[in-house]
């Protein structure tokens, strides 16, 4: 093995330094990079968790004054949109910059140094986001920031142009790998590895890819009229000029539902690979699965009105969009069944990643069956707005994308470190961390039922929810306590954790071919794919384990340097519009030597 | 293992792909499907908002269609020219590929150029981004087609600075597919817009 990688390094076009800061400034390896969005996204996950603790610190007892309504009201905007576009999704592009090269065969993605670009806008983007806090104060609005409160008149501060420009910062970065991805997936599959042959997770990646390619677009143009209502002067969402403000929910939802798809659907993927490799069965349905999959992916386009059901869109439009939403909980139901399928006379290991499997199931069937009651426009009317839609959203993102993300982690991260994490520790993490979920937000269903609005500062007294509230806000601190043990366990295994072994689960899929962690070019011979799950079929097998004997010449992209420095130059470039002439002429000037250095610079 | 020895040898798994398909074509087809969401999010707001103004200028009083009709000539024979200049670079004619390429990006300028007197004349009759529902969704949606345009144009000198030195060889062909990829689109798009906005009104 030490021969073969020093033979293997010799191969590499240029020089690479392999550790020190500026090796990882100028990483274009895709498993690098999956470490960098990792890392990244969980701080940002912290930030958001302080965030939703003061929020529950605020509402756990009525009439409170724990922080001003402003900072309340920067709180939550800052834990929707934190939540969403800087822990959520870049966890889960974390998971595809590390597992995609290495599930389809491959020895990277197919634009390595767009995979780099990606994270540095990102990085930027979210740093740009949280500038704003030292700025005159964090955005105000909600995470979704309905017009026209967002407007000038209604929002004189400089929040929102953060909150507008950050996200198309951070839309810039989500396409990029997006792209990536869905180029990477069609045409860097190893031989033999048809579509029908693609792990679950894959298959996943793929739908969610396009999803982001398509519904970014449209919030890029709502937030474009924003920016232009705020700082021209048009009339976009100015209800005297004849604008309607709806136009703005719309857009929004048009991207605001995929987006729900956008977060769900690698979770989804993920869990199809652990609750296999746990029951000693391949995957129930494969096929049902993925078509599953891809339809929520298409219907996720039909059904952004019932957002909107109390806006008054009318009995027809009302109609239609509880008809599609209620069809789209099929495919989910569908997965459901096969997951369960998949499980039923398994030969079951009850490790911590298949306890967040099965977690994942649990809760985000909850969270699916309170959907579902405010898929009907007369029981959402009662619903929407209160703290009852709050409940469902945290079992489908908390319940359902965050377990399948914390499964991923303790599945992977062997593969990803080499050792494995402490059992032990891992399930008090998981049960501290269910339990405390349902303590923290099982009360808000009926909060919510019993009328208690969202986003409220708070409340008055003896109105049959204190108590309620105040549990929640203990079950928020549990959360708390939870992740606590599994930054000890992370940090702890990472240091002294026993080591993996190439495949310490039996996995099925090829990245448990490798050594953990993989070497720089994953593959020293590209592997030939005889079936959908490799590891667990003779030939196959054997085939797969052949993927580490170099047979030929391995060539390796480049690091570069390029990457950040268009990130750097776009974002600086975008936050002129705050900050003046004086960042924005740079930053085009960055951006213009990046994008021309980065297209003429030799990449193979 | 012999490894090391075969390191300069083009390796040729970094060219072969799964569907045949070249990926750097593939992301751009995959780009234009995402700038279809863009320009369609822009247009059916424009769509949207229409007849919806409360004071004029209408679009009935100030779009000069003559003008247009002939700034749109311009740009359709633009997506000739592009066609014209890949035949060229595909099959070595450096000559052609120059002549070709600065074609295209003059009749690009001439068409922006159309764009800004369209635009400064607008104003001066009274109507500007802040005027009307009309002003604001006109001027934004055909802004950004122009400012594609102009990303376009921009593109079309990078590679004719190429070609003329030389550095635009056969092998380099799918460089200015793309580039004509992403102009065709973008004068696809202003048919849509040409039919839209000022054609039906």
């Amino acid at each position: 093995m030490a021969s073969t990688t020093a033979t293997a390094s010799a191969v590499h076009a240029t020089p690479r330094s392999e550790s020190g800061l500026w090796s990882w400034i100028t990483t274009v390896d895709h498993k690098r990079i999956g470490a960098l969005y990792g890392v990244t996204a969980f701080i940002l996950f912290l930030v958001g968790g302080v965030e939703a603790l003061v929020i529950r610190l605020q509402l756990a007892q009525p009439g409170n004054h724990f922080i001003s309504p402003d900072v309340y009201n920067q709180m939550f905007t800052m834990h929707g949109t934190t939540m969403v576009f800087l822990a959520v999704m870049p966890l889960s592009a974390s998971f595809f910059n590390y597992l995609i090269p290495l599930m389809i065969g491959a020895r990277d993605v197919a634009f390595p140094r767009l995979n780099a670009f990606s994270y540095w806008v990102f990085l930027f983007g979210a740093i740009f986001l949280h500038v704003s806090f030292l700025h005159g104060g964090a955005p105000n609005v909600g995470w979704f920031g309905y017009a026209n409160l967002t407007s000038r008149e209604f929002s004189p501060g400089q929040g929102v142009d953060f909150w507008a420009i950050g996200l198309q910062i951070l839309g810039v970065a989500s396409l990029a790998a997006a792209f990536n991805f869905i180029v990477t997936i069609i045409n860097m599959r190893a031989p033999g590895m048809g579509f029908m042959r693609m792990p679950p997770f894959v298959w996943m990646t793929l739908v969610t890819s396009f999803l982001i390619i398509l519904a970014f677009p449209v919030i890029t143009v709502a937030l474009v009229f924003l920016l232009f209502d705020r700082f021209t002067g048009t009339n976009f969402f100015v209800p005297a000029a004849g604008a309607d403000p709806l136009l703005w929910q719309h857009l929004f939802w048009l991207f605001g539902h995929p987006e729900v798809y956008i977060l769900i659907l690698p979770a989804m993927g993920i869990i199809s690979e652990v609750l296999p490799a746990f029951s000693r069965k391949p995957l129930f349905g494969y096929p049902v699965v993925v078509y599953s999959g891809i339809f929520i992916g298409f219907m996720g386009w039909g059904v952004w009105s019932h957002h909107m059901f109390a806006v008054g869109l009318g009995p027809l439009a009302d109609s239609f969009f509880a008809l599609t939403t209620m069809l789209i909980a099929i495919p989910t139901g569908v997965k459901i069944f096969n997951w369960l399928a998949t499980i039923w006379g398994g030969k079951l290991r009850f490790t911590t990643a298949m306890h967040f499997a099965l977690g994942f199931i649990a809760l985000f069937t909850m969270g699916g069956l309170s959907g579902f009651m405010h898929a009907s426009p007369p029981a959402d009317l009662q619903q929407t707005d209160t703290y009852f839609v709050v409940a469902h959203i945290h079992y489908v993102l908390f319940g359902g994308s965050l377990m399948g993300i914390f499964a991923g982690i303790y599945y992977w991260f062997p593969k990803m470190t080499g050792r494995l994490m402490d059992e032990r520790l891992g399930k008090l993490h998981f049960w501290l961390m269910v339990i405390a979920m349902n303590v923290t937000f099982f009360p808000m269903h009926f909060v919510g039922l019993l009328g208690m609005p969202r986003r409220v500062y708070t409340y008055a007294p003896h109105m049959g929810f204190d108590w309620m509230n105040l549990t929640s806000t203990v079950g928020a601190f549990g959360i708390a306590v939870g992740l606590l043990v599994f930054m000890w366990n992370w940090w702890t295994s990472l240091r002294h954790g026993r080591p993996a072994g190439n495949d310490p689960w039996g996995g099925a899929s090829l990245e448990w071919a490798l050594p953990s962690p993989p070497p720089p070019w994953n593959f020293a011979t590209i592997p030939v794919v005889k079936s959908i799950d490799p590891l667990w079929h003779r030939e196959s097998r054997a085939a797969a384990l052949a993927a580490n004997q170099p047979s030929g010449p391995i060539h390796m992209p480049p690091r570069s340097h390029w990457p950040i420095v268009s990130a750097l130059g776009a974002t600086l470039l975008m936050s002129g519009m705050i900050f003046g002439w004086v960042v924005g002429i740079p930053g085009l000037a960055l951006t213009l030597v990046g994008i021309y250095a980065w297209a003429f610079e030799p990449c193979t | 293992m012999s490894v090391a020895a075969a390191v300069h040898a083009h390796a040729p798994e970094a060219h072969r792909t799964s569907t045949g398909l070249n990926s750097r074509k593939m992301l751009f087809w995959a780009f234009l499907g995402s700038e279809c969401m863009f320009f369609g999010a822009l247009i059916a707001t424009y769509l949207v908002y229409r007849g919806r103004d409360q004071v004029g200028p209408h679009p009935h009083e100030i779009l000069n269609i003559p003008f247009t009709s002939v700034s749109a000539f311009v740009l359709l024979m633009s997506s000739l020219t592009m066609v014209l200049a890949l035949a060229a670079v595909q099959r070595g004619d450096r000559r052609g590929s120059r002549i070709w390429l600065a074609a295209t990006a003059l009749l690009g300028m001439v068409f922006v150029g159309g764009q800004c007197y369209e635009f400064a004349h607008f104003a001066h009759q009274g109507l500007k981004l802040q005027t009307n529902l009309f002003g604001s969704t006109f001027f934004v949606l055909t802004g950004f087609h122009g400012t594609h345009v102009t990303v376009g144009v921009i593109w079309l000198w990078s590679l004719f600075a190429m070609a003329a030195r030389g550095k635009l060889p056969q092998s380099r062909a799918l460089d200015v597919e793309i580039a004509g990829l992403y102009w065709h689109f973008v004068d696809v798009v202003w048919i849509a817009i040409f039919t839209l906005v000022y054609l039906i009104q």
